[in-house]
């Protein structure tokens, strides 16, 4: 890496406030505010295509957002992500579907095996170099496809998990209610986002911004580079399958597309769409794929004619996510403000 | 798992031929596809995201042409002709542009092109699967090697892919322009600081491995069914097999696809169910041991 390289980097690497606590505070409180928000928008609006809209943006941002973690403050540039997102899809709808376990049950054990999938599979992967890392990503993604696909018997092979998932009531929550179901997607769409940016905060997502500027200075200092990576791919693969879990919920079932390589480049292209720079971007961007799809699907068939031509604006012609210009434009309005 | 099916294969000649020949075609075709991508690497240092597309344009401009002009041969000019030029305009008006960036960007535009070429493939020739049909002069009795069935047009496309390994590899070592595109793969400013137009070699280079994409894409035609998104698993696969021969070797291409197509053969007989898995873990043993792959050198 030049010196070019590593003061470029230096420049986004703002020394952590001394005092973290208020900064906490202030992430709760907007996080609370946040989710009360989300929890009084049905009585504004009774709308159902609205809170079906929320409940897809909770599924598609946590599992962005968590891709964030890795493309935007470790430098892993993921292309397999969205098997993760599959994983909890179909993970949760067979153990809701075989074996009738209570649904918080279901969530922690979909998680554990989450966990197990990406430890191996991230072992592999976090040693890799940039493009090499994409790519064998991608494969290990294609795999757990074919695997869908060909495991007919249990998976049900193209036509997903059909028959619908079964959501027994539990602690007074019934997930068959609409109602229920959007209140608990914006929790744990709201928990989910407080818990990644508490990880991005924390001294581990320093740690984590320096092996994205200089992983040889950072192993230098005695930083276990391969462990780091690793952690944050199992973390950000845990909430990845949370995303699919609400996901699969939602549509009480899951399907082969949950887990094919275009969710994992929608991923990537919702983070460019954002800007990877902030912790929010990848939820805007999110909100905003997911408008356009729902257009464009709308107004034409080909529709990956014309998200190609929009990302290729924003990759070729922006170079930026809409969330870098905003935070661009305060800084600029700042710094006019005190000149 | 059929371990019986397998090792009674292992055990028959005529069995052994067949799944042999038909190894060594997906392997050749592989190969094909994925020497391109490990040139455009070797030498752009960017790794070609739709270059399945080139494969899946290459049978297409095929199989138009084949029912145009009814000639096999013009027909598979017309799948290498159509990608090169497909290949120069891709790289001299979009990838040109992202070269030296963030290997995010380079993706993102590829990935960008992935759902666009597809799309456009489903409006001109329609979703549904198509089939281009055996050329007239290959609809002839199969030939009987040791028992086992070889069809003659599997012995033009292992011939074919050959051929293109030998002429790409001693072009790459002996020729003059084998010599630029080395020099320019090592150290493109000198290159370019002794008048020579990088540019030109970058856009050939690109153009040459969407024409070897494009002509495997051609010579799988007659024996593939046509579908839009068809390049994407062949991607994938030549992306393993440039992970295991390692990228920026030919030799390495050609060992790794041979490898991989002979797996995917008699893997389907022992493992029907796991064939696909079977590549992946050769893939992962090679990269845990040999991180760099069998023929890879670490690159700076």
């Amino acid at each position: 890496m030049t010196e070019l390289q590593a003061g470029q980097g230096a420049q986004t690497l703002a020394p952590p406030r001394i005092d973290a606590r208020p900064q906490r505070y202030r992430d709760v409180l907007i996080a609370l505010v946040a989710f009360v928000v989300l929890a009084l928008l049905p009585m504004m609006f009774g709308s159902k295509q609205l809170l079906d809209f929320v409940i897809r943006c909770a599924a598609y941002g946590l599992f962005a957002t968590s891709l964030n973690l890795l493309v935007g403050y470790t430098g892993l540039i993921s292309f397999g992500h969205g098997m993760f997102f599959g994983l909890g899809a179909y993970g949760f709808g067979l153990m809701m579907q075989k074996t009738g376990v209570p649904i918080p049950v279901a969530f922690v054990a979909t998680l554990a095996i989450t966990c197990v999938v990406a430890v191996v599979i991230g072992a592999i992967c976090v040693r890799l170099k940039e493009i090499y890392f994409a790519f064998v990503t991608l494969a290990f993604q294609m795999l757990i496809h074919s695997t869908i696909l060909s495991w007919q018997s249990l998976t049900g092979g193209d036509q997903g998990l059909r028959g619908g998932i079964p959501r027994p009531p539990f602690l007074g929550i019934d997930l068959s209610n609409h109602l229920h179901l959007y209140i608990t997607s914006c929790a744990l769409l709201v928990i989910g986002l407080l818990l990644m940016r508490q990880i991005a905060q924390s001294p581990f997502g320093y740690t984590l911004r320096m092996i994205r500027d200089n992983a040889t200075r950072a192993s230098f200092i005695g930083i276990d580079v391969w462990r780091a990576k690793l952690t944050i791919f199992v973390l950000a693969a845990l909430f990845a399958a949370t995303g699919g879990m609400i996901m699969a919920l939602f549509v009480s079932g899951a399907y082969p597309e949950f887990a094919y390589w275009t969710i994992s480049g929608e991923g990537i292209f919702i983070n460019m769409l954002g800007g990877v720079t902030t912790f929010l971007g990848p939820m805007v961007g999110t909100v905003l794929l997911l408008i356009l799809n729902d257009t464009v699907t709308r107004l034409t068939e080909y529709h990956g004619i014309v998200l190609g031509i929009v990302i290729l604006f924003f990759a070729i012609g922006l170079r930026k996510g809409l969330m870098d210009f905003v935070v661009e434009w305060f800084a600029q309005r700042r710094g006019e403000g005190r000149g | 798992m059929d371990l019986d099916a397998l090792a009674s294969c292992l055990a028959s000649p005529a069995c052994l031929v067949t799944q042999t020949t038909s190894g060594l075609i997906i392997g050749m075709l592989l190969f094909l596809v994925a020497v391109g991508l490990t040139l455009i690497f070797g030498v752009l240092k960017v790794v070609n995201f739709s270059h399945g597309a080139f494969y899946m344009f290459g049978a297409y401009f095929a199989m138009t042409a084949y029912q145009l002009t009814g000639s096999f041969a013009l027909a598979i000019l017309a799948g290498a002709a159509g990608t090169a030029i497909l290949g120069l305009i891709f790289e001299r008006v979009f990838m040109s542009r992202v070269y030296g960036r963030d290997v995010l960007m380079q993706l993102l535009v590829c990935y960008a092109f992935v759902l666009i070429f597809d799309d456009v493939v489903r409006m001109i020739w329609g979703p549904e699967f198509k089939s281009m049909g055996m050329p007239a002069a290959f609809q002839v009795p199969p030939l009987f090697i040791a028992g086992g069935v070889v069809p003659p047009y599997y012995l033009l496309l292992i011939g074919v892919a050959l051929a293109a390994a030998v002429v790409l590899g001693l072009g790459l070592a002996r020729s003059r322009i084998g010599k630029v595109i080395r020099a320019a793969a090592q150290n493109p400013g000198m290159v370019s600081a002794l008048g020579i137009n990088t540019g030109l070699i970058y856009g050939g280079v690109f153009a040459l491995g969407g024409m070897l994409a494009g002509l495997a894409g051609a010579l799988a035609a007659p024996v593939r069914s046509l579908t839009p998104g068809m390049g994407f698993s062949v991607l994938i696969e030549s992306f393993i097999v440039t992970v295991i021969g390692g990228m920026g070797s030919i030799l390495g291409a050609l060992i790794g696809a041979l490898l991989i197509g002979l797996i995917r053969s008699f893997g389907s007989l022992g493992f029907p169910l796991f064939t696909e898995g079977l590549m992946y873990l050769f893939m992962v043993i090679v990269l845990v041991s040999r991180p760099t792959g069998l023929f890879g050198k670490e690159v700076a």
